[in-house]
């Protein structure tokens, strides 16, 4: 039988109980109901759509790794994008926020059309992402990884910048913003610790909760859970709600159906850089094409 | 999947209170024991932070073991060198940067045995029937690849040496529930034949489902031993290490 120490035990415990008492966001159910009058289907228009793909086409080699007709992303709604490995996920998010060129295709952000934009342009419109492999800077602290992506700070011009009375109150409110998001994200503790030291866990709490210092209309997460402690799952998927519920846009990644099933407002399948199917979660589930492409056909998790 | 209920017969690899940790005067794992028998498969789950991932490192001899001892078949083996320990019999798979992304599949495979080259093509078998995928893609960059297959790439590489024990860093991360699946059912052949294995995961239930015994680490220390069947029935270990959200 398990043996355990009981001490170590107990802390968790205690840490549990406080992770309970944060309050989870409001339940807005507004996005789904929308999004329940749209029909299911590739390439569907959507009421009130914040960000638009056309033709976008990107390949390597011989190999096309995105190859969407046209989708569209939904204002205030949790989007999920789910797809085997190699389906182009990833390459999909790196068209969207600049890291990489198509070979074709148009997009638009809220209606400005961003071909062209670099990364940071991109970001100051209020699209930034997180990555599935972390970036953070690991010699520089939490804290500072944090305030690094403060927007708009005086003290980044050379002449502002010596005048530090003009710039301490935007400093300690940038701060201030660092902390509370890194107490939501539990990374309080570490605050003055070198990025370099947390795990790798801790370091992809870090990378989402520094997209966010940036105030952003619509986040693009890739993998925000994996490599997440599941009893974290929990309180991070309130976050992510909570950013919805705040009116946040959440573009994510996810390979956890499960994740997906319980925050997600609207699930878009790619496979081989196509756009599948999509749909509300539970009828995208039962799309056979979905279930053959990219859950497999036993779910172990039923088996004994 | 049979779980002695004592401590296994031959202990292939172990690590006993072992403290270790990056910078002077942090220890991250701060007094951990774990023992792998003789064809067992292992699991380490654990919070982030726990320090799992730097006791597989500390292992492998990546980070300093400050205090403790690591065995493999009864020999020391604390803080040797990562070219010793390969040669010695025991594979690391990295959870990142786990490829040379501008070679092919194929030799990044045969940078797995540069120590013996001569099993080239047994070796190669060995590996592409656990992999069939690699295979397909033997020509191929392995920096084209999805991250799911650069994880097969690395554990074949792995396998490559025909390691007596195989220390695996989250080897789900990254993949399609599909992919996870059959990667643990790969984990599962792989030790069924004859390679014992300790496998770092975050995919904490569907790790203990695989494994005859798994340890979980908070803080740096064990918190819970057992076999994986036990831990899972444990409502204590699924509330405070599992979560609930997959239960319904």
């Amino acid at each position: 039988m398990a043996d355990a120490d009981a001490d170590l035990v107990a802390e968790r415990a205690a840490l549990a109980e406080a992770e309970r008492t944060i309050a989870p966001g409001s339940a807005a159910r507004a996005a789904r109901d929308v999004l329940a009058e749209v029909e299911p289907e590739p390439g569907v228009a959507k009421p009130d759509p914040i960000l638009v793909v056309e033709g976008m086409r990107r390949s390597f080699g011989g190999l096309t790794a995105v190859d969407v007709d046209h989708l569209e992303v939904q204002r205030g709604a949790i989007t999920a994008l789910i797809g085997p490995n190699g389906a182009g996920k990833s390459t999909l998010f790196n068209l969207l926020t600049g890291f990489d060129r198509p070979d074709h295709g148009n997009w638009s952000f809220d209606g400005r059309p961003l071909v062209g934009l670099r990364t940071h342009q991109i970001a100051r419109l209020g699209l930034v992402r997180s990555f599935q492999l972390t970036k953070a800077l690991a010699r520089l602290t939490v804290l500072d990884n944090m305030k690094l992506a403060g927007q708009d700070q005086a003290g980044e011009r050379l002449l502002p910048a010596l005048a530090r009375p003009r710039w301490r109150a935007q400093e300690a409110a940038i701060e201030g913003r660092a902390d509370a998001l890194l107490e939501r994200f539990q990374l309080s503790a570490m605050r003055s610790q070198l990025a370099g030291t947390l795990s790798g866990g801790q370091r992809k709490l870090l990378d989402m909760a520094r997209a966010l210092m940036t105030e952003p209309r619509l986040v693009c997460l890739d993998e925000p859970m994996a490599g997440v402690n599941p009893a974290l799952t929990q309180s991070l998927l309130h976050h992510v709600t909570g950013l919805r519920d705040d009116g946040t846009t959440v573009l994510f990644v996810e390979h956890d159906i499960d994740v997906v099933m319980e925050i997600s407002d609207w699930v878009v399948v790619l496979g081989e850089g196509r756009v599948i199917a999509e749909g509300p979660p539970h009828t995208v589930a039962k799309d056979p094409q979905v279930i053959e492409a990219y859950l497999g056909v036993a779910d172990e998790e039923n088996v004994g | 999947m049979t779980a002695p209920d004592d401590e296994p017969a031959e202990v292939a690899l172990s690590a006993a209170d072992v403290v270790a940790g990056y910078l002077p005067g942090v220890d991250i794992v701060n007094g951990c024991s774990v023992e792998v028998g003789v064809g067992e498969l292992v699991g380490i789950i654990g919070p982030n932070g726990a320090g799992k991932s730097t006791l597989v490192k500390a292992i492998f001899g990546l980070v300093p073991v400050r205090r403790g001892r690591v065995e493999l078949r009864g020999r020391d083996i604390t803080n040797q060198a990562a070219d010793q320990l390969v040669a010695a019999g025991v594979g690391y798979v990295p959870q990142n940067n786990n490829v040379f992304p501008s070679l092919t599949v194929a030799e990044n495979l045969e940078m797995g045995l540069y120590l013996r080259t001569r099993a080239l093509a047994e070796r190669t078998a060995f590996v592409g029937e656990l992999f069939p995928v690699l295979g397909a893609r033997r020509t191929q960059r392995a920096g084209s690849l999805s991250g799911g297959e650069r994880q097969m790439v690395a554990m074949g590489r792995a396998l490559m040496m025909d390691p007596t024990v195989l220390l695996l860093d989250e080897p789900s991360a990254g993949l399609s529930p599909r992919f996870q699946s059959e990667v643990f059912s790969r984990v599962r052949s792989v030790n069924d034949a004859g390679v014992s294995i300790l496998m770092v995961e975050q995919n904490a239930r569907r790790c203990l489902q695989v494994c005859d015994r798994a340890y979980v680490l908070d803080q740096g220390r064990n918190a819970y031993t057992g076999p994986g069947r036990s831990l899972l029935d444990d409502p204590k270990v699924v509330e405070l290490y599992l979560g609930t959200l997959a239960q319904a």
